[in-house]
């Protein structure tokens, strides 16, 4: 019987949240170690768990992997959501274009404050006039339910979860693109990610603030 | 990549599969004429002993002609024509030439080694594209920050890797990506510093196996598609083509 996943972070969103939206989605419970305090961190440094001296940290079948495009790699090959041979190589395309995107909103709380509304305006135009219609022109150019296909990937999850990024940021900048708002409520009522996002019992972390920033740049000192 | 890919299929490394090349076509790279996020992408083809052709990107309009002809999904460069498609996103075209051409592992377990190495070399990549377009000023604190990253952290890593199993490649005892993606790194580190490398004997010995490999040793003579560092000249060309301040 093999062990439940162990997630190695803090109590946050941060670069681990997308591996636990997929393991969700995958139907696979895991556990969480959370980090509190900067001796936590230094611990699991010390302990030579940290290959780079940095988490997400994912402790799973045998390896205590690091790197998050490592770990979700991994989890998306193992549970056959990386589609069939080829398909690969467009999963890929736009998963990083999810990442780009997911990587401005992550950063926004810990920017400058004197950058902040630079960046949100950069956020929102990167959003609606360069992502999300490029992801509307894929699920147009085939009609199907799913991103690549014809059934559920990685991709689905991954651009799903930034769309609920993008809604808490601002709602109606999903107001043109209809068959993504389409897919964001089909992919929500998978009942392994129902789940997911029900309040309470679920992994799902809440929005990052200002008070968890904080906490944030003590235990990891920048 | 799902299971039963072009993975568990057991040729050499750097050999193709059969039925694969029905596209014959060579690869064709479209960026400007230099290392940036291209760089990786040259040394991976190079290495499987794919020839490439590519198309340089010379001025701002060049790449406003790409934007609108639709070939760029994301509106962005490095884009890769590759067997029928345009694809973007440097991972997206590095994943799909390594698990092509067998430089990707034997199954998963091996792939989340690779992973977890090749994107540790990809932070430190990402530090070195940084430093080479920021402003002369901050280069200097740039610089040390790096220097210490690559003592202190990823060289001693890998030697690590490399110490706990004695064997000639970092995964799986053959040649993968890894080996490509980490050597085209201590070229950079060596270029940076040479000092940096002469506490780690078996990176050392690594980069000098795999520079003696036939498609990397003509990869690395001079006439070859691999770029120089960013000068002057080209680092105004790359301001005026991506409209960076």
């Amino acid at each position: 019987m093999a062990a439940k996943p162990m997630l190695h972070y803090f109590n946050g969103r941060g670069r681990m949240e997308p591996i636990r939206w997929l393991l969700a989605a995958a139907g696979v419970e895991f556990e969480e170690t959370f980090i509190d305090t900067p001796e936590d961190f230094e611990k699991l440094k010390n302990d030579g768990s940290l290959m780079f001296q940095q988490v997400p940290m994912v402790e799973i079948d045998g390896m205590k992997l690091v790197q998050s495009r490592a770990i979700l790699n991994y989890i998306a090959a193992k549970h056959n959501l990386y589609g069939k041979r080829h398909q690969g190589r467009e999963i890929d395309m736009y998963i990083e274009g999810v990442a780009d995107l997911n990587e401005m909103i992550l950063l926004l709380p810990v920017s400058p404050p004197a950058e902040k509304d630079a960046k949100i305006t950069l956020i929102k135009d990167r959003t609606t006039n360069r992502y999300l219609p490029a992801f509307e022109k894929v699920l147009k150019s085939h009609g199907q339910d799913y991103l690549v296909g014809n059934r559920l990937s990685r991709a689905d999850i991954h651009l799903v979860e930034l769309l609920y990024l993008v809604e808490e940021l601002d709602a109606s900048l999903l107001t043109n693109f209809p068959l993504l708002k389409a897919l964001k409520a089909r992919i929500s009522n998978l009942p392994t990610v129902k789940k997911f996002l029900q309040p309470g019992g679920a992994r799902r972390k809440p929005p990052v603030d200002e008070k968890s920033v904080e906490k944030s740049r003590k235990i990891f000192k920048f | 990549m799902g299971e039963g890919t072009a993975m568990a299929r057991r040729k050499g490394p750097g050999v193709e599969n059969p039925g694969d090349s029905i596209m014959a076509a060579k690869p064709k790279l479209y960026y400007f004429d230099g290392r940036g996020r291209m760089e990786p992408i040259r040394w991976l083809l190079a290495a499987a002993g794919v020839e490439f052709e590519e198309e340089f990107l010379e001025t701002s309009k060049d790449l406003e002609k790409l934007r609108n002809d639709g070939s760029l999904m994301f509106q962005q460069v490095p884009m890769v024509e590759i067997d029928g498609m345009k694809l973007v996103q440097c991972r997206a075209i590095l994943n799909y030439i390594a698990a092509k051409y067998n430089l990707y592992g034997k199954d998963t377990k091996e792939r989340a080694l690779i992973d977890m190495y090749i994107e540790g070399v990809a932070d430190l990549n990402e530090m070195y594209l940084f430093w080479s377009i920021s402003p002369p000023n901050e280069q200097a604190a740039k610089m040390t920050q790096m220097k210490d990253k690559i003592a202190n952290c990823y060289l001693p890593a890998f030697e690590k890797v490399l110490k706990s199993h004695g064997q000639d490649y970092v995964v799986g005892n053959r040649l993968s990506r890894a080996d490509i993606h980490l050597v085209e790194l201590l070229y950079t580190v060596d270029e940076l510093d040479p000092s940096l490398l002469a506490n780690f004997p078996l990176l050392k010995a690594l980069k000098t196996r795999i520079s003696n490999l036939p498609t990397v040793k003509k990869f690395l003579q001079p006439g070859s598609p691999r770029k120089p560092p960013l000068d002057e000249k080209n680092l105004a060309k790359v301001k005026e083509i991506f409209q960076l301040k």
